[in-house]
């Protein structure tokens, strides 16, 4: 157990740092993340020949600090991670709730939206969503949370299904509580742990697809420092400085992998709370 | 058994009509569709005329059912782009995206499998923790820079294959590498716990008690029952790569139907567009089915509910 703690504690500190650098980032980036310097274009990072202590990340094609872009792309990530995750979380928690408490037709309807859902092509629609109202953040962030809330509404129905056979709904039902009362005080409390694992695991994927909706072209609009649009713009340079799509890539990745390092601990620690 | 067939065939029919209406929906979400494909430079006769010329005069309503009665004879209408049948320029790229997918099942089968039934064998120990590592890397791998990042290293760097268009068959190799990275962990946790359930039941311990070899334990008794799942999942996961190829299809310039997709998007040619998010979709719809039959055929419980 011990390999999985740590795994858990390093995915947590990936977050936190990240977190820290997005709501700091005005404060610790070195230089403005938009200002231009065409003299200083595609400085290497500090790790190769030809670099600028001035940039420890380097400069990109269009000379702007890496670094400064880098933890500016933190803050978008996080930010469209959360937002897509509420959106979502909202969305498919009603359904699944509704479909778990009621059952019988509204189940059998909540399960058909659920399957329509799945049938959709997620990055094909996003990208059609994306294209055809304008790309902003704003419709990225709706886009993404009015797609990604299937997994909230399959687990929050099937643990809503385990917690209404419980005795304490039974006993709540019988000492005359309203429907809204059980609902909000007795069985969501209940499956909240459950949400909290998929809320992790969402905005890990809401971060994955937002970067791939950006390199595509149909994300958030240039010349916001979102890590897929980095890659996206580089990607003519590639060949020759890998390390323009290296660096936001491992930032993409080591972000996702703590988020979902950080996911698997919180099942672990509040499966075994539950058990207590 | 005919009675469960019927109700899943009907309930795949509604979806699809369900789908059939989004996709129609999403390609009005721009407004008025014939201004955009008229061009910042035209003039209201020519907006017009296009109006006229592909019906966008006509109501919404009147629009919607004759796509409808269009699409289930099979004609998906013409692209204002190509000023070709809809239908024909799917069905020229649709051999590289299956082509791509399939490769990319196949690798993933071929990586999950192995690795979930040696996880599953060496339960709790320092072997199956790396190897369930895989799975969580997988997952956190952004498929368009591990596909650029192959390009870069595998492509140029190394000159071992590659890193463009699909004249010869080893272009396959590397985004079906990038595509089986997003069916790996699902494919591999599934065989994992169902080789660890398989290897805890009665009738393996009725086998090692016969004296029979590891190896036919594992492989023609476990794995068998183990199986199962995987090869419905193996199938929804076909669906989500075929959905999703898109990205790689970009990545690696292949033109297939991802590709035809991300360019029509950029160009309004809603057609297209919609006959693309049409098309996927019943793919989905009909896989997704194949693997409910096929769990039903395998599992008669799931038959009654």
């Amino acid at each position: 157990m011990t390999v999985r703690r740590a795994f858990a504690l390093a995915g947590m500190g990936i977050v936190g740092v990240t977190v820290l650098l997005a709501l700091f980032a005005p404060w610790i980036t070195p230089h403005d993340p938009f200002a231009q310097n065409l003299e200083a274009r595609m400085v290497p990072p500090f790790w190769l020949d030809g670099s600028s202590p001035q940039h420890l990340f380097g400069t990109d094609q269009l000379g702007r600090d890496y670094l400064s872009r880098l933890i500016y792309g933190a803050r978008i990530s996080m930010i469209i991670g959360v937002l897509v995750t509420v959106c979502s979380g909202v969305i498919g928690t009603s359904l699944g709730v509704a479909g778990g408490f009621f059952g019988g037709r509204v189940d059998a309807v909540v399960m058909f939206i659920i399957t329509c859902r799945l049938a959709i092509p997620l990055i094909l629609v996003a990208l059609t969503v994306v294209s055809f109202v304008g790309s902003s953040f704003a419709v990225v962030v709706l886009t993404l949370g009015l797609l990604l809330w299937e997994r909230f509404a399959v687990v929050a129905r099937i643990t809503t299904m385990q917690v209404c056979r419980l005795d304490y709904i039974a006993a709540a039902r019988a000492t005359g509580c309203s429907r809204t009362h059980i609902l909000l005080r007795e069985v969501l409390p209940n499956i909240a742990q459950h949400l909290i694992v998929v809320a992790t695991l969402e905005v890990a994927l809401a971060i994955l697809l937002e970067a791939a909706l950006s390199f595509l072209g149909l994300g958030v609009p240039s010349p916001l420092p979102s890590w897929g649009l980095m890659i996206s713009e580089a990607k003519d340079y590639m060949y020759f400085s890998p390390w323009l799509i290296m660096i936001p890539g491992t930032a993409l990745f080591v972000l996702v992998l703590g988020i979902n390092l950080l996911g698997d601990g919180l099942q672990d620690w509040l499966g075994a709370t539950r058990d207590a | 058994m005919i009675q469960f067939v019927v109700r899943r065939a009907f309930l795949a029919l509604l979806v699809l009509l369900t789908v059939l209406t989004i996709s129609f929906a999403l390609t009005r979400l721009s407004g008025d569709v014939a201004i955009s494909m008229a061009g910042p430079a035209a003039s209201q006769e020519d907006v017009e005329t296009i109006r006229k010329a592909y019906g966008l005069d006509r109501p919404l309503p009147v629009q919607f059912v004759s796509w409808v009665a269009d699409a289930a004879s099979g004609n998906l209408g013409r692209s204002y782009l190509y000023h070709a049948p809809v239908a024909e320029l799917i069905a020229a790229r649709l051999p590289i995206t299956l082509t791509l997918g399939l490769t990319g099942l196949v690798i993933a089968l071929l990586t999950a499998i192995p690795l979930g039934i040696t996880a599953a064998m060496n339960e709790g120990s320092l072997l199956d923790r790396a190897i369930m590592m895989v799975a969580v890397i997988g997952q956190a791998m952004p498929s368009f820079w591990l596909g650029l990042t192959l390009a870069i290293w595998v492509g140029l760097k190394l000159q071992l294959l590659p890193i463009s268009g699909v004249e010869t068959w080893d272009g396959y190799v590397l985004p079906g590498i990038v595509l089986a990275f997003s069916a790996i962990p699902a494919l591999m946790r599934l065989t994992r716990s169902g080789m660890v359930d398989a290897l805890a039941s009665d009738y393996i311990r009725t086998a090692r008690a016969k004296g029979l070899s590891r190896a036919s334990i594992v492989l023609r008794h476990a794995l068998r029952n183990a199986a199962m799942p995987v090869v419905a999942v193996a199938a929804v996961q076909l669906g989500f790569m075929l959905g999703g190829s898109i990205v790689i299809e970009a990545v690696f310039s292949l033109n297939g139907v991802g590709y035809l997709a991300w360019e029509s998007i950029a160009k309004n040619d809603f057609p297209v567009v919609q006959s693309v998010v049409l098309f996927l979709a019943t793919i989905y719809i009909v896989l997704t089915l194949l693997a409910d039959l096929l769990n039903a055929l395998l599992d008669p419980r799931l038959r009654i509910s």
